[in-house]
């Protein structure tokens, strides 16, 4: 589904990704972790095109960007909607209700009538939990449920796959559950996912593969139980060390 | 109250020439300075947010452009942008330089709106948090669709307070019109002076007049305000 191959960034003389290679396969889970300022945002970002790598290309599902040659800004926008990205402050937008959230990307970008994306709107909602919320602005919400609107409104269009950028690292304690629930019930569904996460218990229960990342490589992949039970690399297990204490 | 008397002159024929006046100022109001002040100021928003758009486009070009017209606004006065507009244009033999004292006076009057405004949009629009931009892209909107839907409606929120306060200096500074002959109200106060000879009374009531209204509008400003803040 995804295949980045050789994927270089830098910002400024900081290289924060190095050759990265990386790949993910249909319907599967990949859970990302590394210590902070290892590059996982980076390549998420790198993922939806909210970064533009110098080096490498990217494929998904079949369409392929090159980072060597110069993009147009439609083929970005159209790339762009093959992944939905879930934003770890969430960043709704708060002159919009719930609805009008997940109803943004199909109204404006494809131009789905609106009685229609607003009955799809309410469908998505309903299923990640939030019924009752559909017409309530998000500063009225919890954390937990702002960020179950920022889930449907990129499940809105449609994505090939769901990018989670520590989706649950700003919520409190208590609120943590009812996201992790409603992406493990995607996950169960057979979505593809890419979710950067510092939550272990949801990466061994709903990961496919680890990717450990430090200092823009990757150092370490492989199943759940392989990098968290026994880890090859000595920085994977100091990192894996470290989050115990 | 005595002294207030004395002071403003208040015996029987000044109250008459005070009421007497009355309908002529407002007459000023209604026709010259209210439309000048709202006309000026929907030219010089649609000028300014144009303005903005090329300051942070990032084509160095436009935001050049941008640059030299609110440098050269905010760097003289008004009352001599007033004067190049009306008398140093009119003055060119092009009949189509040579404006109405109206026409002058807002065509002046929105260039100065605009270039100051624009500041103003430009610093809501760069206030709303960058996430918003992402999200924004992240669904597939462009930067245009981002900007309309929802950008521009949160920096509008921001803006209204600043943009308040200028449109009531526009009100008052509409005053300045009438130096090139235009009659609103504070023209029509001069007029009324040269035959009563009664300066204090004449701008005093002018002065109460631009109050009103000025008060009036800082009402309409927390109605707006209150409905904008609902959702934050
Ligand atoms: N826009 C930017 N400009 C300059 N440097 C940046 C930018 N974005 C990220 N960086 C730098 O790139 C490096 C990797 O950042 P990134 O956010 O990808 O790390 P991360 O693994 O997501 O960390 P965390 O766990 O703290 O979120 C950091 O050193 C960061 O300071
Ligand atoms: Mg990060």
């Amino acid at each position: 589904m995804i295949t980045a191959t050789n994927i270089s960034k830098r910002f400024g003389d900081l290289e924060v990704l190095k050759n990265i290679d990386f790949n993910v396969e249909t319907g599967k889970v990949v859970v990302i972790i590394g210590p902070s300022g290892s590059g996982k945002t980076t390549l998420l970002r790198c993922l939806n095109l909210l970064e533009q790598p110098e080096e490498g290309s990217l494929t998904i599902d079949r369409q392929t960007i090159d980072f060597h040659e110069k993009i147009p800004k439609k083929s970005i926008r159209g790339f762009r909607r093959l992944s939905g990205m879930v934003f770890q402050t969430y960043n709704l937008f708060p002159h919009f209700t719930a609805a009008e959230n997940v109803m943004e990307g199909p109204v404006t970008v494809q131009k789905v009538p609106k009685a229609k994306a607003r009955e799809k709107a309410t469908e998505i909602l309903a299923k990640v939990g939030l019924k009752d919320k559909v017409d309530t602005h998000p500063h009225q919400l919890s954390g937990g449920q702002q960020q179950r609107v920022g889930i449907a409104r990129a499940m809105a269009i449609d994505p090939k796959v769901m990018l989670f950028d520590e989706p649950t690292s700003a919520l409190d304690p208590e609120l943590i559950g009812e996201v992790l629930r409603v992406m493990k019930q995607l996950a169960e569904e057979g979505r593809t996912m890419v979710v950067v996460t510092h939550e272990m218990n949801f990466a061994k229960e709903v990961a496919d593969e680890v990717i450990f990342m430090d200092e823009g490589l990757v150092v370490e992949r492989g199943s759940p139980t392989d990098v968290f039970e026994n880890p090859q690399e000595e920085r994977t297990k100091r990192f894996l060390n470290l989050l115990k204490e | 109250m005595f002294l207030f008397n004395s002071i403003l002159g208040l015996s029987p024929e000044n109250i008459e020439i005070l009421k007497d006046s009355f309908l002529p100022l407002m007459r000023g109001v209604l026709a010259y300075t209210i439309p000048l002040s709202l006309l000026s100021f929907f030219i010089g928003l649609v000028l300014a947010v144009v303005t903005a758009l090329f300051r942070i486009s990032g084509i160095s070009v436009l935001s050049g452009i941008a640059r030299v017209y609110v440098s050269l606004i905010r760097g003289t006065p008004l009352l001599v942008q007033l004067f190049i507009v009306y008398f140093g244009l009119g003055n060119l033999g092009i009949e189509f330089l040579k404006f109405e004292p109206f026409t002058g006076a807002l065509i002046a009057f929105s260039l100065n709106t605009g270039a100051y405004a624009s500041e103003t949009i430009r610093a809501s629009i760069l206030s709303v948090n960058k996430g918003q931009w992402e999200a924004a892209s992240s669904i597939g909107m462009s930067y245009m669709q981002s900007l309309r839907r929802v950008i521009l409606p949160q920096a509008t929120r921001v803006s209204i307070p600043p943009l308040s306060n200028s449109f009531i200096g526009l009100v008052k500074e509409t005053s300045l019109a009438s130096t090139i002959l235009v009659s609103e109200m504070f023209r029509k106060a001069q007029e009324i002076v040269a035959t009563t000879y009664t300066p204090l009374l004449i701008y005093m009531e002018a002065a109460a007049i631009y109050w009103a209204i000025c008060f009036i509008l800082s009402i309409i400003q927390g109605g707006i305000e209150n409905k904008l803040n609902r959702y934050v």
